[in-house]
């Protein structure tokens, strides 16, 4: 299932390049409005100017990869929804979300092959970027990308099936993303959120999205801090996806009810 | 001017039908950008200053180019979806109807709902004006301003969309220098190096929608290597830029060759 999704979403290569080229074009901005951030302030939020430059293009990669603003397989299941297609899936000899899953993982792999390499590569030659540590991290690093499209997973599972009983779920979809893209800290790395807004917003599962894979490939977290932060991931999207599968069960009655 | 009123008018119509819909949207639209000034606060409570520029400074280049891409965003509603038109063949329709092609494209589901973006630049900008002692001349710089901006981002619109005439795949790419023109702008652009500044004086003239003409009007033309005068050359950057436009839409009107067999 997960091959089958990689090849769907690899067919478009001109509106592929077309995005790679649009989010290079962003990431150059923002690198440029944090180094000037840190020209200010050159240890605001405990990063440094090249961290806070390789924070943006960690960004770039990641954002395409848990899909920040919605979509991926999960905006497949609001459609179907909406058509009644879904009552097809509830056939299917796998359960809904492991095989939601399953083709969203697919997905997650080209982008962040197609999506993620390209723009790091851009941002490597432009600037100073840092690099992992070592071994160790890029192997967490990896384990947290991971556990990110599971925690994303969850969220935008949470999101589509609000559309089972809303018929119009555009509004929601609009919510979520805006809270995503903001409390990620794809906008602004959310080390930078002052005060207890900012507590706030590090304790949120939008949290593990981005800002726990980048504080791990900067070397921000070690040792015992590093397993709190893929922990806090790990909670997290244990939570969401416990969350999406009593929902789904839920709809699933639902759907019975209303039948034909 | 009558016909883009009527065309407009009819989509206005038909999104009012679902008011509740209308009104989340437009409220989403205003909440979206708010979030990004937010963000542009949470920088000034790390930060006094960016680039040599103030939160108040900073917040006038916010609105005057925030209100600009919000005018022209508004008034050029359809010509993202260009490349469906061609796709689909709606544009064979609207080549033999009496009225100028470019109308209909921009008219084609006009979203009122945008309004919502501009409202937000609008009180951006309202709050940035409070603390600036005005003159007869810096008022109008302003109007003037936000006149040409309006007219180089609906330029640059439908000067990257016309593109799609040629590829009506790549629609995403021409985000790059429309939205990315508006993020570029929104901070001074000292935090840039001076190559970029350049291109974006000569090549891609978006320094002229607010960075020149604000200079004028905060008194800081020490912060450019330009003369202060660049400040008042925003409309022929406006008139260049739309006769640039002007060639390639109808280069690309000339290009097309409709869809099917």
């Amino acid at each position: 299932m997960a091959t089958r999704s990689f090849r769907r979403y690899s067919t478009y290569r001109a509106a592929t390049l077309a995005g790679l080229f649009t989010n290079t074009v962003f990431g150059i901005i923002n690198s440029f409005v944090l180094l000037a951030v840190w020209r200010a302030n050159p240890t605001a939020g405990g990063y440094d100017a090249s961290d806070a430059v390789t924070y943006v293009w960690l960004g770039q990669s990641i954002i395409m990869v848990v899909m920040l603003w919605g979509g991926g397989t999960p905006s497949d299941l609001t459609e179907r929804i909406r058509t009644g297609d879904v009552t097809i899936d509830l056939h299917r000899p796998a359960p809904l979300l492991a095989w939601y899953l399953s083709a969203d993982v697919g997905r997650a792999v080209f982008h962040l092959l197609a999506r993620g390499v390209v723009p790091t590569v851009v941002g490597a030659l432009l600037f100073d970027l840092r690099y992992p540590a070592g071994p160790g991290t890029v192997v967490a690093f990896a384990v947290s990308v991971g556990l990110a499209l599971l925690v994303s997973f969850g969220l935008r599972m949470l999101v589509a099936s609000a559309s089972f009983w809303l018929l119009d779920a555009q509004g929601v979809q609009q919510l979520g993303s805006l809270l995503a893209v903001f409390l990620s800290g794809l906008t602004l790395p959310l080390v930078l959120f002052p005060g207890w807004f900012g507590e706030l917003a590090r304790a949120l599962p939008f949290a593990a999205l981005l800002q726990v894979p980048a504080d791990v490939w900067l070397g921000q977290l070690t040792g015992p801090a590093l397993f709190r932060g893929l922990g806090f991931q790990a909670g997290w999207a244990a939570v969401l996806l416990a969350a999406a599968h009593v929902t789904l069960r839920r709809a699933e009655r639902r759907v019975v009810v209303q039948g034909g | 001017m009558r016909a883009y009123a009527g065309l407009a008018g009819v989509w206005v119509r038909a999104s009012w039908t679902y008011r509740t819909s209308f009104w989340l949207l437009l409220a989403s639209s205003f909440a979206m950008n708010a979030i990004e000034f937010v963000s542009v606060l949470f920088v000034f409570a790390n930060v006094p200053d960016l680039g040599g520029f103030g939160l108040r400074e900073v917040a006038f280049l916010y609105g005057t180019t925030g209100v600009s891409m919000a005018v022209a965003n508004l008034l050029v509603s359809g010509v993202e979806d260009l490349g469906r038109a061609i796709r689909t063949g709606t544009l064979d329709q609207m080549l033999v109807r009496p009225v100028p092609l470019l109308v209909q494209v921009c008219t084609e589901r006009f979203a009122l709902r945008r309004v919502g973006r501009l409202l937000q630049a609008v009180a951006v900008l309202m709050w940035a004006c409070w603390w600036l002692t005005w003159t007869p001349l810096t008022v109008g710089l302003t109007v003037l301003t936000l006149v040409c901006g309006s007219v180089l981002f609906f330029c640059l619109f439908v000067l990257v969309s016309s593109l799609q005439f040629w590829t009506t795949d790549a629609a995403e790419a021409a985000n790059a220098f429309t939205y990315g023109g508006n993020t570029l702008t929104q901070y001074p652009l000292t935090i840039y190096p001076g190559g970029l500044v350049k291109a974006l004086t000569f090549v891609v003239p978006v320094a002229f929608v607010n960075w020149y003409p604000s200079l004028l009007v905060l008194g800081r033309t020490d912060a450019s290597d330009l003369p202060g005068w660049a400040g008042y050359l925003s409309p022929v950057a406006a008139a260049g830029l739309a006769l640039v436009t002007g060639i390639v839409w109808r280069a690309g009107v000339r290009h097309y060759r409709s869809t099917g067999s």
